[in-house]
């Protein structure tokens, strides 16, 4: 799974090139931390901040909980095993697995004894 | 995207995933069903998967292997526990040894596939659960690379630094 394993490494390493983000992980590994208190430590928008904290959890670095109206974001580095990153690669295997079993619906050659009427396009 | 929605639990090591597809639920069912047509998709193209025993009856023994690029073959099976054709599977799966018989200390985890009928197609719900996180890590390890592992290092330093 080299690919795979390139396209986490690109996520992590996309989700660390950003002063905002690095700033984020070093408040959220020091505590669980709501998007909103986190959003008002930057000079950008609420949705901004909750950008990067999407990027970030898309990398495994953190993850996100909802508490009622509030989202609440913690760190997950120094846990390379840990259940989120090992989730996040499990993710990963079925996000691969459903695109490759879209291919293959897409693909009508292997339709064998299909008798349900064909959908028009 | 087919994949709609991908919810985790860290409490219990459950991964739910929720993808739609543009074509009937009986149609999806042959990707589980037939061998051939799993084997195209069960492994990363890196890691080809071939099914040698596949009965999606309750109580069989699905068995397969994933082929690595070294040649290196990783043996794994499934025990079909519940079969609603054409909407509902449930297995409990694990690693074998060379033989494809259960390895002794193999770890189960318990997956579960519900297939909707929906106005454009088909929902598919798939839900994994792994009894604990040294379970899910063999899982991972099953063919899968390293990398990831060093990416996460070379992150941890930039951030001890």
């Amino acid at each position: 799974m080299i690919d795979d394993a390139e396209d986490r490494a690109d996520a992590f390493f996309h989700a660390l090139a950003d002063r905002t983000r690095r700033d984020i992980l070093r408040r959220v590994l020091a505590g669980e931390h709501s998007v909103s208190a986190l959003a008002r430590h930057y000079p950008m928008s609420f949705a901004a901040v909750q950008k990067h904290v999407a990027v970030l959890e898309r990398a495994g670095l953190v993850s996100k909980r909802r508490q009622g109206r509030e989202q609440l974001a913690s760190g997950e580095v120094g846990a390379v095993r840990s259940v989120t990153a090992l989730l996040a690669e499990l993710e990963e295997i079925w996000r691969g697995r459903i695109d490759r079993i879209d291919d293959l619906l897409a693909d009508g050659t292997t339709e064998t004894t299909d008798t349900t009427p064909k959908k028009e396009h | 995207m087919p994949v709609t929605d991908v919810t985790k639990d860290l409490e219990s090591r459950t991964i739910t995933v929720t993808s739609e597809f543009a074509a009937p639920v009986d149609r999806v069912w042959q990707i589980w069903e037939d061998p051939r047509q799993l084997e195209r998709w069960w492994g990363p193209p890196t890691h080809p998967a071939t099914f040698t025993d596949h009965d999606l009856t309750p109580g069989a023994r699905v068995k397969y292997y994933m082929t690595g690029p070294d040649g290196e073959v990783y043996p794994g099976y499934w025990d079909i526990t519940e079969v609603a054709k054409p909407s509902r599977l449930a297995y409990d799966d694990g690693f074998a040894d060379a033989d494809g018989e259960p390895q002794e200390s193999a770890p189960v985890g318990s997956s579960t596939v519900d297939l909707l009928a929906t106005d454009s197609g088909t929902q598919m719900v798939m839900t994994a659960t792994y009894p604990t996180a040294e379970d899910l890590q063999k899982v991972l390890d099953m063919g899968m690379e390293e990398g990831i592992t060093q990416a996460v290092n070379q992150v941890d330093a930039l951030l001890a630094a």
